[in-house]
């Protein structure tokens, strides 16, 4: 499989920073603060690899900064340290070291993400179907009626109701906005899709279809995805390789089946124990 | 305050075109960078004038920098040469400019300042028009930030912007932009065309003349060069509509004065009731009445 | 089918002067022309207004610019900046030390003594705002009187003519950052545009000539909880500050002559300065033109708050740079304000035509029309 993505030392520090905060910090530590400056370690050191129609989780509780991870990649946040390595085509990108433009270009149209807050996700004051052309007018598409068709198809795709394509957002459900950033995050049709705690929050039901929804893109498009949860069922059901995240540091990372069959790591394992 | 000091009662003597002569060149630097980048909104230290912001210091300081003895300049607001604008910026270029001359007629004069219409009668390459702009940035109804937007115009990030108008197709079935449209020139920078009407601007694709746009408030300023696509926003299959100015039978409504039917029209109200149409633009429709006085009108009356 | 010409423009705004001229002259025989010195003596506050929003110092032509535009502040501010426009610039001073100041008013809220102590001066703070009703009728002979007496108990001025700053030793005890390195030269707003963003010096200087109710409306807000500036004066000083030029011979610093200036200098709340250091307070700075107190106080408070949002980003409209400085201009925003009497039937004339075609595409509206005509 063609490797599409490569982070090596992911790093991100709130704080002054300093040299013992690595030392102070992590799943031994117990802790994402740092006694010597105070300082909050988000994320240490994180390093993984992702494949064009993988599925990758990163699972962990709150603090663990799997969140992190997604955010510096979609350049929400900056890292302190560390590559990550954007394959495209031929072409290989050091995404830290690209210029706030290209950064933009890339975000609007190689990679897309889906918030687990639509407010970050959606504009509020364009409608559904808006929210959808906006990214498609991005890439020069100057004809209505196709924008208009491939809005509703998408929309359609992701079930939201079609009359409702005109609508703002504001008035839909929670679990139609996330259809609807789904929708639109998939708009430009991007080789990497980062979905961060997407489910979380929504009813049962309405999360089984998300993700089913999640895995038939994959199917379909063959779309690579980072999916960031705390929930066990959710990496079971979407990720083929996962990695656990504790205190900012990556603590096991292998085949989703060995991580939740075999875990090696004591909090791996007391994660899976305490799985419903 | 000293008391020995007296007030500078002399009459003070302004420089020619009242700007100082730093002022000036620095406008003229501004309106070449303004040529080179078509459709950059290039700032510049406006100075304040005698009349207030709003109305009309960014066109005029162009004017008063490009004005010399021996050229001619007409004045026009809302398409009237007597307008109370027009009439007050005239006067003041008489009083500071003298050796200039001003006409109401279109095809005499080199500079033409205008608020809010593009003249009749096509221009020529020896002339330039000068608009009046309130808001030069088109971006600015989606995004108050200046900041921002300078980085969404770097980018050509219009997308926002294209959505607004997709949106009006949506809810209008039709782009509902009237005045101010949206533009792009030469391929690449959009911007806001001045409040001109929807009928104005495909006058200003490849113009013959300079057409520069000044913001006195807003202090940018920026150029249509000529002979520039000037292409308002618009969708492939849904076309950019002008003001069609028919009546309820579908026929073109015609100047009561002059009989055009081509020339963007003011709709007057009488004390009975009644409505009237005539050309905005007076220098146009005067023209077309004094060749009318011996001749029939050609074009025929509905 | 009449034509209607539209003509006399030109008449109707010589009419709009003569109107003008005439309300001015309302008093008719009983009335005189206001002398200028009156106008700055006795709206000596209304002349300083305008003297600080003109950005020129020249209280006898605001005088002028008052009389001329029958009170309107905005308009003699308008009058007093297009004068400066045209004035041509003959040097530019070196940066000059207000320290120096022949101070009228000095007070702080920081301590309760301060070295050579707080002066009231002439300030209506304590005064209870009861309307005077001798000033009805107030006789020449009185007036006289009352000049007179203040001369008469002038006490002698042992009193030096400065007086060190407070914020200086509120830096010496490390309470303030030290004083930052100064910048080669100010920001010129009179000869370059803002494009943000801006250093701290264009902030200062716009804000320096602002419209005084603009200024105070974006600080208000901030201080009542859309914004963190918990403010205490450290010092807040009225006086005339003399102006120092280089001799044009010998180049020898010279005074030149003086200007009556409002200075605020306002400590904020403690701010933590980064690793290792311990903790300041921060200052915020307001400076105009005139006595004009409620200005440098609010001026202020947004340069404190403008520093916040250019280190940290805006949380409230008074942080954000842009929102505060394109706003508070009284000449630009009074322009445009006004700009909307102009004719604008062209215009609307075009969404006269985009509504008309918007109803007839919408059946309900065609229906509704139908049903009226039949």
């Amino acid at each position: 499989m063609k490797k599409i993505l490569e982070v090596r030392g992911l790093s991100r520090i709130h704080g002054p920073g300093c040299p013992l905060c690595f030392e102070n910090t992590g799943a031994e530590a117990e802790t994402n603060v740092c006694v010597s400056c105070g300082s909050v370690v988000a994320a240490q050191n994180v390093s993984l690899d992702l494949h064009q129609g993988e599925i990758l989780g990163i699972v962990g509780e709150s603090g663990s900064g799997k969140s992190t991870v997604v955010k510096t990649l979609f350049f929400d946040a900056e890292p302190s340290a560390g590559e990550a390595r954007f394959f495209d085509g031929d072409q290989q990108l050091d995404l830290f070291s690209l210029n706030a433009a290209r950064q933009r270009w890339l975000r609007n149209h190689r990679f897309g993400m889906v918030y687990q807050n639509p407010n970050l996700g959606l504009n509020f004051n364009v409608s559904a179907g808006g929210n959808i052309a906006e990214r498609l007018l991005m890439s020069d598409v100057a004809n209505y009626a196709s924008i208009r068709q491939r809005a509703r198809d998408l929309l359609t795709r992701t079930e939201v109701l079609g009359e409702r394509m005109d609508e703002s957002p504001r008035r839909f459900s929670g679990g139609m906005q996330q259809r609807v950033q789904i929708a639109k995050a998939l708009a430009t049709r991007p080789p990497l899709l980062l979905l961060d705690e997407v489910t979380t929050g929504l009813d049962l039901s309405v999360q089984a279809r998300i993700l089913d929804l999640i895995l038939e893109i994959q199917h379909e498009l063959n779309t690579a995805m980072i999916v960031v949860t705390h929930d066990l069922g959710v990496i079971r059901l979407l990720a083929g390789r996962t990695l656990v995240m504790k205190y900012g540091q990556v603590i096991e990372s292998g085949l989703t089946d060995q991580v939740l069959e075999d875990p090696q790591h004591a909090y791996t394992q007391r994660l899976v124990a305490s799985a419903l | 305050m000293n008391p020995g000091y007296e007030l500078p009662v002399d009459n003070v003597n302004y420089n020619f075109a009242f700007l100082d002569e730093f002022a000036k060149r620095e406008i003229r630097r501004n309106i070449l960078k303004a040529i080179s980048i078509p459709g950059y909104q290039t700032p510049y230290a406006s100075r304040e004038m005698p009349m207030g912001r709003g109305f009309g210091t960014g066109g005029l300081q162009l004017t008063l920098s490009l004005l010399g003895a021996g050229d001619t300049l007409k004045v026009i607001d809302q398409g009237a040469d007597d307008s109370v604008n027009a009439v007050n910026l005239r006067q003041f270029v008489e009083l500071t400019c003298p050796g200039a001359n001003t006409t109401e007629r279109a095809a005499e004069a080199n500079i033409i300042q205008s608020r809010h219409r593009i003249p009749e009668d096509k221009l020529s390459a020896d002339q330039i028009l000068v608009l009046q702009v309130p808001t030069p940035d088109p971006l600015t109804i989606v995004e108050p930030s200046e900041a921002r937007r300078k980085i969404m115009h770097g980018e050509g990030d219009y997308a926002p912007l294209l959505t607004r108008l997709y949106e009006d197709i949506v809810q209008f079935d039709e782009i509902a932009i009237s005045n101010r449209y949206p533009t792009r020139l030469n391929g690449h920078y959009v911007i806001d065309s001045s409040p001109i009407p929807r009928f104005d601007v495909p006058k200003m694709h490849q113009s013959a003349a300079l057409i520069l746009l000044g913001a006195g408030r807003e202090r940018k300023i920026y150029a249509v060069p000529p002979f520039t696509d000037a292409v308002p926003l618009a969708f492939e299959d849904v076309a950019f509509r002008t003001e069609a100015f028919l009546d309820s039978k579908g026929n073109r409504r015609h100047c009561d004065r002059c009989n055009s039917v081509t020339s963007y029209l003011d709709e007057i109200i009488h004390p009975d009731g009644s409505r009237h149409w005539q050309c905005s633009d007076t220098g146009y429709c005067n023209d077309r009445c004094s060749q009318l006085k011996n001749a029939e009108c050609e074009e025929a009356r509905p | 089918m009449g034509y209607v010409a539209i003509k006399g423009g030109g008449k109707a705004i010589a009419g709009a002067q003569t109107a003008v001229e005439s309300l001015r002259t309302a008093e008719g025989e009983d009335g005189s022309s206001l002398p200028l010195a009156s106008i700055e003596h006795q709206l000596r506050l209304l002349t300083s207004r305008v003297v600080s929003e003109g950005g020129l110092y020249h209280p006898r032509l605001a005088a002028l610019a008052i009389k001329q535009m029958q009170g309107d502040t905005l308009e003699a501010a308008f009058a007093l900046r297009a004068y400066r426009s045209t004035r041509p610039r003959l040097m530019e001073t070196p940066t000059q030390s207000t320290s120096g100041m022949r101070l009228i008013r000095r007070i702080s809220s920081a301590f309760k003594d301060i070295p050579g102590g707080q002066m009231l001066g002439p300030t209506m703070d304590y005064a209870l705002r009861l309307l005077r009703l001798d000033l009805v009728d107030e006789s020449p002979e009185t007036f006289r009187k009352v000049s007179r007496r203040f001369i008469r108990d002038a006490p002698d001025s042992d009193l030096p003519d400065s007086f060190p700053k407070v914020v200086d030793a509120l830096r010496e005890e490390g309470l303030l950052p030290p004083q930052p390195d100064r910048p080669d030269s100010p920001f010129d707003i009179t000869r370059e545009p803002l494009v943000f963003p801006v250093p701290r010096s264009a902030a200062l200087a716009t804000m320096a000539r602002a419209e005084t109710g603009s200024l105070l409306a974006l600080a208000y807000s901030n201080v009542r909880g859309y914004g963190n500036v918990h403010p205490t004066i450290a010092e807040l000083r009225v006086g005339y500050v003399p102006v120092t030029l280089p001799h044009p011979i010998t180049g020898e610093p010279t005074e030149a002559g003086e200007v009556l200036m409002t200075e605020c200098e306002v400590v904020a709340t403690q701010e933590g300065a980064g690793s290792g250091a311990p903790p300041l307070f921060s200052l915020g700075y307001g400076a105009c033109f005139g006595h004009n107190e409620v200005k440098a106080i609010a001026m202020a408070i947004l340069d404190r708050a403008l520093q916040k949002g250019m280190q940290d980003g805006a949380d409230c409209p008074s942080e954000d740079p842009e929102f505060v400085l394109l706003h508070v201009d009284g000449v630009d925003s009074m322009g445009f304000a006004n700009h909307y009497k102009m004719p604008h039937y062209v215009t609307f004339q075009s969404e006269v035509d985009r509504l008309r075609t918007t109803q007839e595409k919408d059946p309900a509206h065609t229906k509704a029309a139908h049903g009226a005509e039949s």
